[in-house]
């Protein structure tokens, strides 16, 4: 094998080539010069991002469109601190990311030099796994085993913390030919045997119904899982972390479920006698109160972690493998078994689907509108009717994400990105930015609260500079509207510290810029101004001033069974 | 009763906290942790003493085989297993008491590792709960200083160890899924 003298910053350079990444968001600092030394004669791409915490997200916006492994990079001390939100957020999605850091001089480490923090211990818990480089000739074997990790099994963030002087060092590079990780195990096939009983089990059960998760779309399973509903006919959700992995129009496709899932979907899963959990976790957010979540369902839970199976609910029939893998043979066994079964309970099946139905009919998400406000289902709607089931959204975190994720329909996977687990606002913009450099080809929505816009306003800086056509678009409610939902609900309406005053004015602010921006709170403009946010060939901030009391129902109190959702606000009662 | 947990381990640094962390993440306390290299120099075995209830106590060996580092994490509460501790002991008796403590030590088949004019040093090994009863007893001879090694235990039954085989990297790799290449379930 031939070799050459090189430094770990060009080793690095060489190996992240080879692992075909094609674009690094970071910002640089005191250690990593080294490193941005040798990029400058190097085709990778960096993109400048403007504070730490929005590369690590937008390298998850990155990961999540493309199903590639997003990198991030940020030097030694405050760098690497500003990461850890955006590593936890991707460790809680099992989002594929590897975050290089820069640390002062292994001799320096522990003397509290210059920008020095023990970043290998603060990520140990917010990552898959992390490493330290202690040796320029470790290097390569550690940036492929990164990439291994990060990409493999259930997907998740992997660091690589390299000390200053790595990068400095001058070694003979030979390419790394395999990696050697005994202790690491993947379960990829599952149990044929399981597989097929549980495939028995669904053609057994009265009431069937499909529980999918981001599993899904982190194993590109959509084709299966889609294969496997319509076998079997049965109603269908997918969790927040799922929307997209089921086509948003599909007639067995209900909504999310859970907290504010739809009425059909949580009746759904309360009565069904059969859950089949795929790819997803039974969150808390989707449970509601475990011990009356699904009380009358036998669970067959496909997971590829086995650590999740029996975690939170007890599964008749666990399955560990790659739910990709094991719907495909599942999916063989559904079609053998048809034949000799499908007549057996074709009757209660019929019921079921027609109940489900009713259920939809009763209470289907539509959109609100007024005729003197804009009201948030109405501006989540004119965006799903723009973007027909094709754009990608990201959204922050709050009442906008409920809203846009029960309004807005998503064809196709990778579509729909959220911080589903963390919960991490300021999330919307710099994921917008990463999936944009993914996905030039695609209309990108970002749909940011007024909070959250307001904590990833540095970006604005990036869209620029990279000319980036994200329309940010603000649902402005003049508050932190879940928070304020909740003091109202919960708090006897003490509104406290949930008031957004001081707005920016977006005209000016996008203008400061060099871009469009515009504030609208009157509902005859809002087609138009969508409208002329999308034909805009750059970025375009659009302030949506919405109704500012608005909650999100239907509503499952925290700590409620599924089937105690509140479906709106109280009404008034009659005096008699 | 307290439990045992075993796991074999790469001799990494950094892999000892990653295991004491799904501990204290919890909030589990450890009641006794060693560690030491195994015949392979790589790779280290350790036991760990717990108090946790069962249901929780699964969950966390879960997680523990997910750690990269760790080769296999095994329950040995129920398992057959042995399980010794080993007590250094010093105790400080007036001379009338000397053949007494001998005599207690035989029993406990202690041995003395150092003798002076203030008393013995002596050395014990054997399940905890002999360990206590061994340590109550030379606290009735005089002042006593105790270190305790904490619980090594080994399996008896023999399970396979299911490692996963080396991956291949670099162009020729590229045709191959990374995501589903290694190790049938």
């Amino acid at each position: 094998m031939s070799s050459s003298l090189m430094s770990g910053a060009q080793i690095l350079l060489e190996c992240l080539g080879r692992e075909q990444v094609d674009c690094m968001f970071g910002y640089p600092g005191g250690v990593t010069l080294p490193l941005y030394d040798a990029m400058y004669d190097h085709p990778l791409r960096h993109v400048l991002v403007r504070h730490e915490q929005n590369a690590a997200f937008a390298a998850s916006g990155y990961a999540r469109v493309t199903g590639k492994v997003g990198v991030c990079c940020a030097t030694s001390g405050p760098g690497a601190t500003n990461l850890v939100t955006g590593l936890v957020d991707s460790m809680m999605d099992s989002i594929p990311v590897v975050a290089i850091t820069g640390q002062v001089t292994s001799k320096l480490i522990g003397s509290d030099a210059f920008q020095e923090a023990d970043t290998f211990g603060i990520t140990r818990a917010c990552t898959k796994h992390n490493f330290m480089v202690r040796n320029v000739n470790e290097l390569p074997q550690i940036v492929h085993e990164a990439f291994y990790i990060a990409a493999s099994g259930r997907p998740g963030p992997v660091l690589v913390d390299i000390p200053k002087d790595v990068f400095q060092a001058q070694a003979h590079y030979a390419p790394v030919t395999s990696i050697h990780l005994p202790g690491y195990k993947v379960y990829t096939e599952g149990h044929t045997g399981q597989i097929r009983r549980a495939a028995q089990m669904m053609w057994d059960a009265e009431r069937p119904f499909v529980y999918a998760g981001g599993g899904i779309v982190a194993a590109d399973a959509s084709a299966e899982l889609r294969e496997l509903v319509e076998t079997l006919d049965c109603p269908a959700v997918c969790t927040l972390m799922g929307l997209g992995a089921l086509p948003g129009n599909h007639p067995n496709f209900i909504s999310l479920p859970g907290m504010h899932g739809s009425y059909a979907a949580n009746m759904g899963m309360t009565n069904a006698d059969l859950l089949i959990a795929l790819g997803t976790r039974f969150d808390d957010r989707v449970t509601g109160r475990l011990a009356a979540f699904a009380p009358h369902a036998k669970v067959i839970h496909v997971d590829i972690d086995p650590a999740e199976i029996g975690k939170i609910r007890t599964a008749e029939l666990p399955i560990v493998g790659d739910v990709k893998r094991v719907l495909g043979k599942m999916n063989k066994f559904l079609v053998e078994l048809r034949e000799e079964n499908a007549a057996k309970n074709a009757g209660a099946r019929h019921s079921w689907r027609s109940q489900i139905a009713e259920w939809k009919r009763e209470h289907p998400f539509v959109a609100a509108t007024a005729s003197d406000k804009i009201m948030p289902q109405h501006l989540v709607a004119e965006i799903d009717r723009l973007s027909g089931g094709e754009a990608i959204v990201t959204s922050d975190v709050g009442q906008h994400q409920m809203w846009a994720a029960q309004y807005i329909k998503f064809n196709h996977p990778r579509l729909w990105v959220n911080s589903g687990g963390l919960g991490a606002m300021g999330f919307g913009l710099p994921a917008a930015l990463g999936a944009q450099f993914a996905r030039p080809d695609k209309l990108v929505f970002a749909i940011c609260g007024d909070g959250g816009f307001q904590m990833s306003l540095p970006e604005l800086a990036t869209l620029v500079n990279y000319s980036l056509p994200v329309k940010i678009i603000v649902m402005n409610n003049g508050h932190l509207g879940m928070i304020r939902q909740w003091q109202e609900l919960f708090y006897n309406n003490r509104i406290s510290s949930a008031e957004l005053t001081a707005f920016p004015d977006v005209t000016k602010l996008a203008g400061a810029y060099g871009f469009t921006g515009r504030t609208i709170d009157k509902p005859e403009d809002l087609r138009g101004a969508l409208s002329d946010a999308v034909r805009e060939p750059g970025p375009y901030l659009l302030n949506v001033k919405v109704a500012q009391f608005e909650n999100v129902y239907p509503m499952v109190p925290a700590g409620g069974a599924l089937n105690e959702m509140v479906l709106g606000p109280p009404q008034p009662v009659a005096a008699d | 009763m307290l439990q045992i947990i075993s796991v074999l381990v790469e001799n990494k640094p950094g892999a000892l906290l990653r295991i004491t962390g799904l501990l204290s993440a919890r909030g589990f306390n450890i009641e006794s942790l060693t560690v030491a290299r195994t015949l392979d120099p790589m790779l280290s075995r350790m036991s760990i003493v717990v108090d946790v209830e069962p249901q929780q106590r699964r969950q966390v060996i879960k997680q523990m085989n997910k750690l990269i580092n760790v080769l296999q994490a095994t329950d040995l509460t129920d398992s057959p297993s042995v399980s010794r501790e080993m007590v250094l002991l010093r105790v400080r008796s007036a001379m009338e008491h000397r053949t007494a403590i001998l005599k207690e030590s035989e029993i406990f088949g202690a041995r003395v590792v150092d003798s002076s004019t203030e008393g013995f040093a002596l050395e014990a090994t054997g399940d905890p709960e002999k360990m206590d009863e061994f340590i109550d007893v030379m606290r009735s001879y005089g002042e006593i200083e105790v270190t305790r090694s904490g619980m090594v235990a080994v399996s008896l039954e023999s399970k396979k160890l299911r490692l996963a085989p080396p991956i291949p990297t670099g162009p020729d790799a590229e045709k191959i899924d990374t995501r589903n290449g290694v190790l049938n379930a």
